[in-house]
């Protein structure tokens, strides 16, 4: 019973991280129908940052924002430059174009900073929580990283409900053409949807890296699992990115714990296989049709 | 010449005989370029024939059926584990265990191309991307969960040794290459001999029937359906001949390796070899080659300028998937069509231009 709380602890709070870069994924799909192969890459990329700043004695929420600004520069950045001539043409240079651009991200970050393992600090304790006598399975830091995403995912909606600006970003995501014609600068709109994006991926890196050991590969299996959650949850929706951070942090969770740590990929696949052929638009996207 | 035309024509207008004939001109001066060449470059020769295989077998998949596969440094470690498991039990000293090895490889992968393929035929783009990108990150890390595949350590792979081999073979290369022959140049002369083989077979696939059915599907799924071809099964059947390269340039890469652990199969190895075929040109099997080569000669030239940069050896050794990547994106942006497909248009211009020029001197007097 133990073990049970306290893996489906852990699960949640790794399924909110999972959640939190499948929303990124998501936010990306949604305005330029790209899946970003690079946001891991980019995400380990802020994280170095901030380490440099924590090391050089900067106060860690300042090197958080620090981190956060940097994510929301380079997605804004990779955009003009580099995604925007591949925008609208076939789906497969996408693809490359991103992948591309992890192992150059990847590479130049290893030879900037080095490839050996990096301690990384956490803002809060990051030992098991103990009620009486017996500790249970999440940690301070494991709260607060819930808490982080929900703030964040909180300021999503908040934005794209409630503001102007997220109108007009939902607006050039549903149809670029009309929303041109009613005045909106859709070619903003995209360079900024690519920039909160990589911010939100920030958010991501610094709550993984958080009391834990980082090298430049330390993301590297992110790229699989936060598409695996983003395709759970349809791509389309950010609610169902959400939801399907959280199953996959769970099933990945309950894996570790009662078969072993190896299989997990093995298991990830799995899911996306059966998702993918039993309800491919993901499990809480409106069903749309593709031609065959 | 005109003689000599006529003498050839059976060869050249026949696809089977041209490629078998480009084939084995291609594998003598290999041989030759071998049997001259110092042990380092022996090596390089035999790691750049299993790179291309695997992307000979990759740019089948990508470039003629369309689906993307980010998963076949999955299927190579397949390949290379099974090659590994039966030279172990048989010995693997002689010709016939090397063989018997290499054929286990390829039947396993088919049988992992079948089981993947079926899946992967429904998904496009960015699906089987993600799911390929997932299985290249999965199957190496099933090698830690069981004794038998040796942990994290990896499994040593015995060696064939040159002197096990055949009188005959020994004879034969001497006779060519006026050297004996040795463990190095017995794998790449193995090596080579095989690429040889798998790109006549891709070649002459890719001209028939099966080739032309892929084209279409790749093309026009909705008019390749209509026109009475099974989109699933075109699909399923390329990624097992895909898969089948890449066992058998697992296994290659296992015996010369000499060493199968799952840290030699990253996700970067699988990104390396999508490198290598979008810097040829998907689709075109010259591009596999010069894409294998590019991969098996430029980590040497990329660590040497990391060094002259003032890196450390580690650091140095990042600049390789560095400029994998830039190639990726180089190509994607500047020229999609790859090495090979950029020069096409141009090759085409020439020749025509020669023979209107042909044309009009005949017409002026």
């Amino acid at each position: 019973m133990q073990q049970f709380l306290d893996t489906t602890l852990g699960g949640l709070v790794l399924g909110a991280v999972y959640a939190a870069f499948a929303l990124a994924l998501c936010l990306i799909w949604r305005s330029t129908r790209i899946v970003n192969f690079a946001q891991a890459a980019m995400a380990m990329v802020t994280t170095y940052i901030a380490l440099s700043l924590i090391n050089a004695d900067v106060p860690y929420w300042v090197a958080f924002v620090a981190a956060l600004a940097a994510g929301f520069g380079l997605g804004a950045l990779i955009e003009r430059v580099i995604i925007r001539p591949v925008e609208g043409k076939a789906e497969l240079n996408a693809v490359i174009l991103t992948l591309g651009l992890f192992m150059v991200l990847h590479g130049l970050t290893a030879i900037t900073f080095g490839v050996q393992h990096r301690g990384f600090p956490a803002p809060v304790s990051t030992n098991a929580i103990e009620v009486g006598d017996t500790s249970i399975g999440i940690t301070p830091f494991g709260i607060l990283s819930i808490v982080v995403v929900a703030v964040v995912m909180a300021g999503l909606v908040v934005l794209f409900r409630f503001t102007d600006l997220g109108l007009r970003m939902r607006a050039s995501a549903f149809n670029g053409e009309v929303s041109r014609l009613l005045g909106v600068r859709v070619g903003r709109m995209l360079t900024l949807g690519w920039a909160l994006a990589a911010a939100v991926g920030a958010v991501a890196g610094m709550l993984i890296a958080g009391g834990d050991l980082v090298n430049p590969s330390f993301m590297d299996p992110f790229v699989i699992y936060g598409f695996i959650a983003a395709v759970l949850g349809g791509l389309d929706s950010p609610l169902g990115s959400v939801i399907g951070g959280l199953i996959l942090g769970l099933s990945l969770s309950y894996v570790t714990g009662y078969v072993g740590e190896h299989l997990a990929p093995l298991v990830a696949l799995g899911i996306l296989m059966v998702v993918l052929l039993v309800r491919p638009s993901g499990l809480f996207a409106a069903a749309a049709a593709r031609r065959v | 010449m005109e003689r000599l035309r006529s003498l050839l024509r059976p060869v050249t207008s026949v696809p089977l005989a041209r490629h078998v004939l480009v084939a084995l001109i291609a594998l003598v001066v290999a041989m030759a370029v071998i049997g001259s060449s110092s042990q380092y470059l022996q090596t390089r020769y035999a790691e750049m024939a299993y790179f291309a295989i695997a992307a000979g077998g990759l740019t089948l998949l990508t470039g003629l059926s369309g689906q993307l596969s980010l998963g076949h440094g999955a299927l190579m470690a397949v390949g290379a584990y099974a090659a590994t498991l039966v030279l172990e039990r048989a010995g693997g000293e002689t010709l016939a265990d090397v063989f018997l090895a290499l054929l286990t490889a390829i039947a396993v992968c088919a049988v992992v191309g079948v089981v993947v393929g079926v899946p992967a035929a429904r998904l496009h783009g960015p699906y089987i991307a993600g799911a390929t990108l997932t299985l290249a990150v999965a199957v190496p890390r099933l090698a830690n969960q069981w004794e038998a595949l040796g942990g994290e350590q990896g499994l040593q792979v015995p060696v064939p040794r040159a002197s096990e081999l055949p009188a005959w073979i020994q004879d034969l290369i001497w006779f060519f290459t006026a050297v004996e022959i040795d463990q190095y140049s017995f794998l790449a002369y193995l090596g080579w001999l095989l690429l040889a083989i798998t790109f006549v077979a891709l070649a002459n696939l890719s001209r028939s029937r099966v080739g032309r059915r892929w084209r279409a599907v790749r093309d026009d799924d909705v008019s390749a359906e209509l026109a009475g071809i099974h989109l699933g099964r075109a699909r399923v059947v390329a990624f097992t001949v895909s898969a089948m390269c890449a066992g058998l340039a697992g296994g290659l890469m296992a015996m010369n390796v000499r060493l199968t652990a799952p840290g030699a199969f990253t996700i970067t190895l699988s990104l390396t070899l999508l490198a290598a075929v979008v810097l040829g040109g998907l689709g075109s099997l010259t591009g596999a080659l010069i894409g294998a080569g590019v991969l098996a000669f430029l980590p040497h030239f990329a660590t040497d300028l990391g060094e002259s940069l003032g890196f450390s050896a580690t650091q140095a050794a990042e600049v390789t998937p560095v400029v994998y990547g830039l190639v990726l994106m180089l190509v994607i942006l500047l020229a999609p069509a790859g090495i090979v497909g950029s020069l096409r248009p141009l090759l085409a211009r020439i020749s025509s231009r020669t023979s209107s020029l042909g044309a009009t001197k005949e017409k002026t007097p």
